[in-house]
């Protein structure tokens, strides 16, 4: 049974707890850093206490719950438009949940001594926190306009993170995020409202539209339309080629912390919002999409690692390789089979934390070097071996490297496309199975030529007798380690992810197969 | 259900249960080192050599348990095929294979007398799942496969067709499993249960022994070799995760766990491979070994997920390998399953196209290349095609068959190979290639069905070249650390004794002089082959045979010319070489004892004096015969005929090469431009050699037009690309935007609508206004706008549609 307290307050306390940090952020003058510092960390910290409170109590509900919705609660939020405060979790979202807990602490801790130019902490750290509520908000939601709001939510905060607070180019990139991911909600807002009067549920919860869409036997030429609105809006997100070209200039361009938290959870809003709203309710149209939404992945995979190859910045290759990784997760979407959608979230959870500690390691090198223009560098492990040891083992991670978290994302993807489910056509997935196993051999090419030159070798001239760089410093230590650790630990037990979402997944792809059956 | 039935017939070993402990003490052995050896003080050496050592003594009770375990079942087999009484008692069983139990027609591969095939427990087939495995749970203790503590399931009488020896009954191979996770539900409801174990059989067990044997040698050995290294701790710690991930991979009960040995393994070797990365040849080669590699997985990956979902959504080794036998996966699946597969092998094991890497592994230390280059890690493909025997076997259509893809690729690959040996100058690339060369051997004696032949090959392969290997490292550390035998090697026969006479014992191992182990395992591989007349075997493979006579004395001759450049002649070098530590000559000289003996433990059961008691153990111990996880091959009949002509080859090719070396060397004492002599007489000839000193161009085209085409034009292509055409058209969209805005601004609206709204990157203005408009509640005009826009979008979609 859910703990009483739990099932009433948890999620809206987690989902909160950084809001009411960060007006009390408000109310602390500018100057005093270390306050705001504090305070921040404080109510991460809390936040997670809260949070991971709750997945425990989750997990203790036993296997068979999990595939079920927990600790809901259902309030008249806007009765004007059948708008509902309707929050929960299940399997598929606790590991996500779990992920963001993880992360934002972590990248607060790197903040300690790591606050990008031109400073001004108070901002800085307050913005996180809003980001928190946002992403925590978007993986509870269960009514659309609910998601919606903290879907939109998160865009302001990464917006300014990289307005203010980037790279040399970052106006043209902040905007380009705001805008282009601006334009696929819009489009996704459209898919939502058009639910909203084809099936005439006078609801917006999810499970309300799914059953409005089997009952009232809504046209599937509708369903095609509106799950590509949902689709432009998710597909933006994740990014999927060709909608991916915001992502390399926003990550570039962002702070460390922000390239952490959109590499680790920002992009996963998409591929989760495939999930849990287009395709639970959507079915019919799902299936007539995937091929196509498979066709991307798969030419998403290839050409994220050619991109990659091409890069002359680690950095921004790291951001190009987020493209190829995605289409694993998608391809394994595509697939729409219980084995895929596992892999699926595997892949988000894995990919947040590998790339995520990439990220975090770019921003150290940069820190360090100045630059992370990678022929400049090389011989990072006779400069700094500890991070060069750890830079060698996120590289090896994130080329898939079984008996490491990614591997898993990965390989199940590519299985599952073997066989998709719901009667899509096996020539043509087996056909993308192939494209993707060649995508593992580039990624392992762009990888490994990066590892190669910012690490082996010896140091050039100029950074040669540099004082400034220097080995892991405590906090990228406290940051790092549980990310490294859960990366290892993920890849031998990969059940602790599995048995959370294989209830639920089982639950949809089941959906797809009579849906399949019943067309 | 089955582990009702199994009252009778020898029990498992409790051993076997905890065989899980050996991957398990090198592991810790190898976080132990990474983590703790130099905040205690410790030598790194002092964690490694303990662990491995324990390691090795425990393989060899494993060992000797296998042993003493294979003899129980046959003896209680010819017990029960004798008083077929006893059987029929126990007939009542309940599954459905026990029904059959005495009835002839109820399996395939049915011929002639008189074998008993004994069923493995198979009612873990994915496609029928029942009730009945409610019961067997997550059990995670010990049981032979789908038969309970005691093995051993129903017998079936069966009949085999097997020529010239008497066949032996092998053990099932004992397993141990628990759930790794389940998919789409447990496999009771129709879910798929991914499970991690050990595979106790005799192919595990051997490998067992040889990995922990040689690579405690190799940890003895680098103690002196490594001495003072600017890595020390990261390489000891290096060889014992690769030890661990080997045996973890050697032990998988699943393919998906053999997969993740596989890549941990390839791991291993990337680091050792790149040990002195600040070099750029050495990181370089382990790019080319890693990449390689990958290459091959496609393969291996792709064939994997063929053989999950033929067997009915399961990795389970066993019950893929049973499923293939009985006829449940057809033979063309299994056949597109297995050409995937031999991707996998040819890029691990070296197989001609894809082993380029191996010769460039070279560049690690010279204890990491005797370990992991030539006696452990490059087996791994051999070690794949045993594994998932029947796969290859019935996919390939060995069984009377008279050549198919992986006869053909070891065929290629063992003479291809072995000529370009003969033009190294360097003496660890010589053995490279001859390594190459060797386990082509092994995958032309599986592609011809001599599973034994392969396997003792491998055992016999890893002792004596292990042992050339150290002794080459023996050679260098007394010349300068080099490697190259023309410039500063030669006469060193009467500098380093120990060293020269180990390496001449294991050459003639190599080269397959009787009585050393090559002699023997080689031998077995021709006759296998049954190209000989009257070794019969599973078909004619003539074309291999072919390429293995001449590999034979290729091989041969190649040694014969390492020994000379190395051993004899005049000293060439600027150092005064001396012998090595004991450190280093210990492990050789043991390694070249084995290299005499080990060929004993196979020898034919005809060979006179010792034939009759120890002819063929090596087979008992290994082969398992008579289970339904195994395919029924037939061996082929020892020739003295071939055994005398191949040998005749071998010396013929010694003789021809050592008159070469020493009259080319009586007339220039360093004669480094040999090929004027004769391969400029000849232009066929010195296009020949010019092509084998390019290495077939196979480097120009993987490394220059292959990998070099993809990060070049193709990457840069879709780069531009990228930045011109996709970006282009969102730069595009937004200026239109900001244009269009300004438009309106300009000549429909005085102000309402901001130009800011749309303004996209490029003609914004500067960062602080738009900061200041969105903060002075342009924001919420542009929500509502949006909303506004949406919703009316939404109206006319209505409509519409």
């Amino acid at each position: 049974m859910e703990n009483a307290f739990l099932q009433d307050w948890g999620i809206t306390l987690m989902v909160f707890l950084p809001l009411v940090g960060a007006l009390i952020m408000m109310a602390i003058p500018g100057s005093r850093e270390e306050d705001h510092k504090l305070v921040a960390f404080v109510t991460s910290i809390v936040t997670a206490a809260v949070g991971f409170w709750l997945v425990i109590d989750f997990w203790n509900l036993g296997k068979s719950e999990w595939a079920n919705l927990h600790y809901t609660v259902d309030k008249n939020w806007i009765s004007v438009i059948d708008a509902r405060y309707l929050v929960a979790v299940d399997g598929i979202s606790i590991p996500l949940i779990a992920l963001t807990l993880l992360v934002v602490p972590l990248v607060l801790i790197y903040s300690w001594n790591h606050i990008p130019n031109p400073g001004n902490p108070k901002a800085f750290l307050m913005l996180i926190l809003v980001l928190h509520t946002g992403m925590l908000g978007s993986f509870v939601a269960q009514d659309l306009v609910l998601f919606f709001v903290f879907f939109e939510v998160v865009l302001l905060p990464m917006y300014f993170m990289i307005g203010v607070w980037g790279g040399d180019d970052r106006l043209y990139a902040s905007i380009k995020f705001f805008l282009y991911t601006l334009f696929g909600s819009a489009l996704m807002l459209v898919s939502f409202l058009a639910l909203y009067w084809v099936t005439g549920s006078e609801t917006f919860t999810m499970q309300g539209l799914a059953a409005g869409v089997e009952t009232n036997d809504v046209k599937l030429g509708t369903q095609v339309l509106i799950f590509g609105g949902m689709f432009l809006g998710f597909g933006i997100k994740v990014p999927m080629f060709p909608f991916h070209t915001w992502l390399p200039d926003a990550h570039t361009q962002a702070p460390t912390q922000g390239s952490v938290i959109l590499a680790a959870v920002l992009l996963k809003l998409g591929t989760y919002g495939f999930i849990r709203i287009a395709i639970q309710i959507l079915p019919e149209a799902a299936i007539e999409w995937a091929p196509w939404i498979g066709l991307l992945a798969v030419i998403g995979i290839i050409y994220g690692a050619l991109g990659c190859l091409a890069q002359t910045d680690m950095k921004r290759l790291i951001a190009f390789s987020s493209v190829a990784h995605m289409g694993y997760v998608m391809l394994g979407i595509a697939t729409l089979t219980d084995f895929g959608m596992n892999a699926a979230i595997f892949g988000m959870v894995a990919h947040g934390l590998i790339t995520g500690m990439l990220f975090f390691i770019a921003g150290s090198v940069k820190d360090r070097y100045h630059t992370l223009e990678i022929k400049r560098l090389g011989g990072l492990l006779v400069q700094a071996p500890k991070m060069g040891w750890i830079l060698g083992f996120c590289v090896m991670a994130s080329l898939g490297l079984p008996g490491l978290a990614g591997f898993w994302g990965e390989f199940p993807a590519i299985l599952a496309a073997y066989q998709p489910n719901g009667n899509l056509p096996v020539g043509l997935f087996r056909v993308y199975m192939v494209i993707a196993a060649i995508g593992t051999v580039l990624a392992a090419g762009y990888l490994l030529w990066l590892l190669q030159r910012t690490a082996f070798g010896t140091p050039s001239e100029e950074f040669e007798d540099d004082p400034e760089i220097h080995d892991m410093v405590l906090t990228e230590w406290i940051a790092w380690v549980p990310l490294l650790v859960l990366i290892v630990l993920f890849g031998f037990v990969p059940n602790i992810i599995f048995d959370l979402t294989d209830g639920a997944v089982t639950g949809f792809a089941d959906a797809i197969t009579d849906a399949a059956a019943g067309k | 259900m089955l582990s009702l039935l199994a009252a009778e017939g020898p029990s498992v070993p409790e051993v076997f249960d905890l065989v899980w402990l050996i991957p398990a003490i090198m592991a810790s052995s190898f976080a132990f080192i990474l983590f703790f050896a130099k905040r205690l003080k410790i030598q790194a050496h002092w964690i490694g050599i303990p662990a491995v050592t324990a390691c090795f003594i425990f393989s060899l009770v494993i060992a000797a348990n296998w042993i003493g375990y294979t003899h129980d079942v046959a003896d209680s087999h010819s017990a029960e095929s004798h008083s077929s009484d006893s059987k029929s008692e126990d007939g009542d069983h309940s599954d459905e294979e026990g029904v059959g139990a005495s009835d002839e027609s109820a399996a395939p591969f049915v011929n002639a007398e008189d074998v008993v095939v004994t069923q493995c427990g198979s009612d873990s087939h994915g496609d029928d799942h029942g009730d009945d495995h409610s019961d067997e749970g997550d059990h995670s203790d010990g049981e032979a496969f789908g038969a309970g503590e005691t093995a051993m399931g129903a017998d079936l009488e069966l009949a085999v067709s097997e020529e010239g020896e008497e066949g032996h009954s092998s053990p099932c191979p004992v397993i141990n499993e628990v759930t790794w996770f389940e998919n789409g539900g447990s496999a009771a409801e129709g879910g798929s249960d991914i499970k991690i174990g050990t595979f106790v059989d005799g192919q595990s067990v051997m490998l067992l022994v040889v990995v922990t044997f040689i690579s405690m040698l190799v940890h003895i050995y680098s103690t002196d070799y490594v001495n003072g290294d600017r890595r020390y701790t990261h390489y000891f710690a290096f060889l014992s995760l690769f030890t661990a991930s080997m045996l973890f991979m050697v032990l998988s009960s699943s393919t998906i766990q053999l997969i993740v040995g596989w890549e941990l393994v390839g791991v291993c070797s990337f680091a050792l491979i790149g040990h002195w990365w600040e070099e750029k040849p050495n990181s370089d080669a382990a790019l080319k070994a890693f990449l390689t590699n990958r290459v091959g997985d496609i393969g291996l990956l792709v064939g994997m997920i063929i053989l999950y979902f033929a067997a009915g959504k399961t990795f389970s080794i066993a019950t893929i390998n049973e499923m293939a036998v009985s006829g449940e996966i057809s033979q063309n699946t299994l056949l597109v399953a297995g050409l995937f597969l031999m991707g996998a092998v040819m890029s691990k094991s070296g197989q001609f196209v894809l082993h380029t890497w191996l010769p460039d592994a070279m560049a690690g230390p010279t204890p990491v290349s005797a370990l992991i280059h030539a006696a452990t890690m490059v087996v791994a493909g051999v070690y794949l095609i045993g594994r998932l025997y029947a796969v290859f076997f019935i996919g390939f259509g060995i069984d009377g068959g008279t050549l198919n893809a992986m006869a053909l690729i070891g065929g290629i690959t063992c003479a291809m190979a072995g000529l370009l040996a003969f033009v190294q100058n360097d003496i660890k690339k010589v053995l490279a290639y001859s390594t190459v060369s060797q386990l082509g051997y092994m995958v032309l004696a599986l592609g011809v069905g001599a599973y034994t032949a392969a396997m003792f090959h491998l055992f016999t392969h890893a002792i004596f070249k292990a042992c050339l290997f150290l002794g080459a490292g023996s050679v260098s550390h007394a010349c300068h650390h080099s490697f190259d035998m023309k410039a500063d090697m030669g006469g060193l026969r009467k500098y380093m004794p120990k060293t020269f006479w180990t390496f001449m014992i294991a050459s003639g191992a190599l080269a397959g002089m009787p009585p050393l182990a090559g002699f023997w395992s080689k031998d077995e591989i021709l006759v296998g082959a049954g190209a000989f007349p009257g070794t019969g075997g599973n078909g004619t493979f003539t074309i291999p045979f072919i390429f293995g006579m001449a590999a034979a004395a290729m091989t041969a001759g190649y040694m014969t010319r390492v020994i000379w450049l190395t051993f004899f002649g005049d000293y060439r070098g600027d150092t005064t070489p001396h012998e090595s530590g004991p450190r280093i000559t210990t492990p050789l000289i043991i390694l070249a004892i084995g290299s005499v003996f080990a060929g004993f433990l196979n020898v034919p059961k005809q060979l006179p004096l010792i034939g009759s008691k120890i002819g063929l153990t090596f087979e008992e111990w290994v082969e398992p015969a008579g289970v339904s996880t195994f395919p029924i091959i037939d061996h082929g009949k020892p020739s003295l005929g071939l055994a005398i002509l191949a040998t005749g080859f071998g010396m013929a090719a010694i003789v021809v090469v050592w008159q070469y070396y020493k009259k080319l060397y009586s007339i220039d004492r360093k004669a480094t431009e040999y090929t004027s002599h004769w391969a400029d007489k000849n232009g066929l000839l010195k296009a020949g050699h010019t092509m084998l000193v390019e290495k077939y161009y196979l480097d120009h085209l993987y490394t220059d037009t292959i990998a070099g085409g993809t990060k070049g034009p193709l990457a840069r292509g879709t780069y531009w690309f990228n930045q011109n055409v996709l970006d282009g058209i969102v730069n595009t969209a937004g200026k239109s935007a900001t244009v269009a805005g300004r438009f309106i601004y300009k000549y429909i609206d005085q102000g309402a609508i901001d130009g800011s709204v749309n303004g996209a990157g490029a003609g914004a203005a500067s960062w602080g206004q738009a900061l200041r408009r969105i903060q002075s509640g342009k924001v919420r005009s542009y929500a509502s706008l949006m909303f506004g826009a949406a919703a009316m979008l939404a109206a006319v979609f209505i409509i519409a549609v």
